[in-house]
């Protein structure tokens, strides 16, 4: 037996699992963050394991790379957030993060 | 069993171990150290789907880039020196459960589905094929993306800075 899209397919689903548990789980801003990451890491393997099974061109590839670049603007924008949630309450802790008052 | 399985399921248990110790550790240190394992899983895992310019970029862009702007959000925003490092956990046990039930629709979904799966092909290399796309059929995307990550990373650097008052 060897391996098929069915064992990446459960790979990435499995990873998924742990970022979405990561996502609700955590109270700390920063690990929220690599539980995202985690799930676009997931996301990618789906993409890339399509694009070698399913579609043999290379346009799962490319929309890999289009989502790389998009978590690593989306990790620099919530970073500078976290800073400044830190700035304001001395704290990253997101229960303590209830108020839009300035 | 083949030498090229005992290396997938090789890359998977690293993955998926190091994924664990992301989220079940209570220290943000060691949760930034199972990332960073987990990230090179990703990126061997990829090298197994003939996606050799992928997994360069994975390492290049996740490893060097986005995993130490986490480890610089994490030192940044706690004292190291003080306990403050202990990431809590909230409402673990239904948590575990619910997300039990959405691995298990999951794995329901890609184990019932009859995929169209064809033949793996040969290992070629990927960077010019992908480099000659960006150019021609996705050059709109790739030139919005450019400018999206311009923008984003402007936008950082401005939120991130200190307020003179």
């Amino acid at each position: 037996m060897s391996i098929t899209l069915t064992h990446y397919l459960t790979l990435s689903a499995i990873l998924f699992s742990l970022g979405l548990l990561c996502v609700v789980t955590k109270k700390n801003a920063v690990t929220v963050l690599m539980g995202v990451e985690l799930i676009l890491n997931a996301a990618n393997i789906n993409f890339v394991a399509f694009a070698r099974f399913v579609d043999t061109n290379l346009d799962g590839q490319i929309f890999a790379v289009f989502v790389i670049v998009t978590a690593a603007a989306s990790a620099a924008v919530a970073l500078a957030i976290v800073l400044n949630l830190y700035e304001r309450l001395r704290s990253i802790d997101l229960d303590e993060a209830d108020s839009l008052a300035r | 069993m083949s030498i090229f399985d005992i290396v997938f399921y090789a890359f998977a248990a690293l993955t998926v171990v190091s994924a664990a110790i992301l989220v079940f550790s209570r220290n943000v240190i060691y949760s930034a150290v199972g990332l960073l394992f987990t990230f090179f899983g990703v990126a061997g895992i990829y090298v197994l789907l003939a996606a050799d310019f992928l997994a360069v970029v994975q390492i290049l862009v996740y490893v060097g880039g986005i995993l130490i702007l986490l480890l610089f959000g994490v030192m940044l925003s706690q004292r190291v020196t003080s306990s403050e490092l202990g990431a809590g956990t909230l409402r673990m046990l239904p948590a575990l459960i619910v997300l039990s039930g959405v691995l298990a629709i999951l794995l329901r979904m890609v184990y019932k589905t009859s995929w169209s799966s064809l033949p793996a092909s040969d290992f070629n290399p990927t960077s010019a094929k992908i480099g000659t796309l960006l150019m021609t059929d996705f050059l709109i995307p790739f030139e919005i993306v450019s400018i999206l990550l311009l923008a984003a990373l402007i936008g950082a650097a401005f939120i991130a800075r200190k307020e003179r008052s």
